[in-house]
């Protein structure tokens, strides 16, 4: 159908998931993605990411709205979208049974390479994600971090022109999680790979995205480069803990009165935090006020704006921990949704 | 059928192959459990050959028929239990990202269930012919039989197949071998229907169709070439096949909605 070139690798317009009894997953959204960048999608935990991204991919049919991928349209040419993608989706997709040389003989046998090819191609991945040395043992075997780097290599195997990634490194250590995302890098920047990241992990759309898209609740709240959208923040955030911890909602009535704008957050650590109105000068203003109210304070900290500064701006709660309680998992809820072909 | 289309499901069979073979806590106790119940029966129910019209020559050659039929459940469990992990983990998904085709994911699953089917069947005709059950169609019959036992596991597998699409869950599969181990007794597992003395156990015996599979078995076993019972048990197998065949697409089709 819609076969020709676009300026954009994804292009997604007025997108809209509507479960059979269930909620608005995805509620009209609209984003660009240019070829070759690294699209972070940064929401908590039901807030529509993997739904997007399953529509992506062609694995769930939209409700309304169009997206196109690499050029065709997700709903009517879905086996054009296929061969153009790589996904790697939540959960890495394995066979504990399988060796890792295994899994990539099957999926260049899936994907039609060429026998000639295929232990060319599988070995050359398997040596890129660093898994050399463990590719003939059982991938039930594997830590969490390698899992992840076997499926990214098992995305790439047909040379995909735009990546779908799905909460890569939740779950992984820091050094698991650091060279997964120097390997995305990698893609974008050597390959010219176009990557669709969804993540809910700040600093990780902070230090891989070039452009981030905040959704909340099915929407697309706020999207820019990750500067850009703190610098629309302006004000710099204070978080202080209370010495009691019994005096923070007192803390709480205290700040509110230095806030830039919204509610103080109360995080599940114990602080408060407020964006503060005035900025750094306001700071001694802010501890008088506490010592005069007889607030002890066991820490206090200053710091610029950060993505969580812009959900919050934007959504008046915090990103972290706003999905626990809330929803179910986004993933877990279109899993049982999907057996139902639960298209309304 | 193209030489990709060959390549994609000879790969998904080996992946099934290989996986099957790596799991003993599948393989083990498909070939034992049904050798155990075969021994318990054999000895404990002897003396029901010496019953007036017991048309086996001794209850070992009747009783042998139990473990092929048992290899069918086997193969629900099995293979349901193998596709609803594929599904847990989301295997499915990344088999619904490449450009397989539907009938390649069914038919390449089933490989594995049907080489151990293949593998129960030699081992419970071993093992039924060193205890001292005789068969009287020879080396034909053999080759019938195991033939028989590839039709038996490939219908009970779909059921597996349609159970696991539909239910998506190891648990919900498993469930349902209770329910056919009941089906199994109330047919003519132990006894000849004729000598089933409840009649509303005789009435479901000679209608349940695991009873005409197990007079296709025992038919190779004694009595010569009786090609009704053969084409009887051939046909409930196909049945099976013909309706849970259609069932696991749809529920297929419902679980993987690519577009």
């Amino acid at each position: 159908m819609s076969s020709s070139p676009h300026a954009a690798s994804i292009e997604v317009e007025g997108l809209v998931k509507q479960f059979k009894k269930g909620p608005r997953a995805v509620d009209g959204i609209d984003l660009q993605v240019a070829p070759g960048e690294i699209y972070g999608f940064l929401g908590p935990n039901g807030a529509g990411k993997s739904t997007t991204v399953l529509m992506l991919t062609t694995l769930l049919p939209p409700t309304a709205g169009s997206a196109r991928v690499a050029g065709w349209e997700v709903a009517t040419d879905g086996a054009r979208v296929r061969e153009s993608i790589g996904a790697a989706l939540q959960e890495a997709a394995l066979d504990p049974f399988l060796t890792g040389r295994e899994h990539m003989r099957l999926q260049t046998s899936l994907h039609g390479i060429p026998k000639a090819e295929r232990m060319r191609r599988g070995d050359e991945l398997i040596e890129r994600v660093g898994l050399s040395d463990a590719s003939d043992r059982k991938v039930g075997g594997y830590s969490g971090g390698m899992k992840r780097r076997l499926d990214l290599a098992l995305a790439l195997v047909h040379g995909p022109r735009i990546l779908f990634l799905d909460e890569p490194t939740t779950g992984l250590d820091p050094q698991s999680r650091a060279s997964l995302w120097e390997e995305v890098e990698r893609l974008s920047k050597e390959d010219g790979v176009t990557v669709f990241l969804t993540t809910q992990y700040l600093e990780e759309a902070d230090a891989l995205a070039n452009r981030v898209g905040i959704i909340d609740r099915g929407r697309i709240v706020a999207e820019g480069t990750p500067a850009a959208l703190k610098a629309e923040i302006g004000e710099p955030s204070l978080e202080v803990v209370p010495a009691d911890p019994d005096r923070r909602d007192a803390m709480s009535a205290v700040l509110q009165r230095f806030s830039a704008g919204g509610d103080c957050v109360h995080h599940e650590h114990g602080s408060v935090g407020v964006r503060l109105k005035g900025g750094d000068a306001a700071m001694a203003d802010v501890v008088r006020a506490l010592d005069a109210d007889g607030i002890a304070v066991a820490s206090l900290q200053l710091h610029a704006p950060t993505l969580d500064d812009v959900f919050l701006d934007k959504t008046g709660r915090s990103l972290e921990g706003s999905g626990d309680g809330e929803d179910e998992d986004d993933g877990a809820y279109v899993g049982e949704q999907r057996q139902e072909g639960a298209v309304a | 059928m193209n030489v990709r289309a060959r390549t994609q499901i000879s790969e998904l069979a080996r992946r099934s192959l290989v996986r099957t073979i790596r799991q003993p806590a599948q393989v083990v106790p498909a070939i034992t459990f049904p050798l155990f119940l075969f021994a318990i029966n054999a000895a404990g129910l002897d003396a029901a050959a010496g019953l007036p019209g017991f048309p086996a020559p001794d209850y070992l050659t009747w009783i042998i028929a139990v473990p092929f039929m048992q290899a069918g459940l086997f193969a629900v469990a099995g293979l349901g239990a193998d596709l609803a992990r594929d599904i847990e983990t989301g295997f499915l998904d990344r088999l619904a990202l490449t450009p397989l085709s539907r009938t390649g994911l069914v038919s390449g699953q089933m490989a594995g269930t049907v080489a151990l089917g293949v593998f129960q069947g030699l081992v419970f005709l071993a093992v039924g012919l060193a205890a001292g059950a005789t068969l009287e169609t020879g080396l034909p019959g053999a080759v019938v039989l195991i033939l028989l036992e590839i039709a038996i596991v490939f219908a009970f597998g779909l059921i597996g197949i349609t159970a696991a699409f539909r239910f998506g869950n190891g648990e919900a599969v498993q469930g349902l071998f209770p329910l056919l181990f009941v089906f199994l007794f109330l047919s003519t597992m132990a006894l000849p229907a004729d000598l089933i003395q409840q009649d509303w156990f005789r009435a479901i015996a000679e209608h349940n169709p695991v009873s005409f599979i197990f007079d296709g078995i025992r038919s190779l076993f004694y009595g010569g070439w009786d090609a009704t019972a053969l084409a009887e048990a051939f046909g409930v197998a196909a049945a099976i096949s013909l309706v849970f065949m259609p069932l696991a697409v749809r529920a297929l089709n419902a679980r993987v909605v690519r577009t």
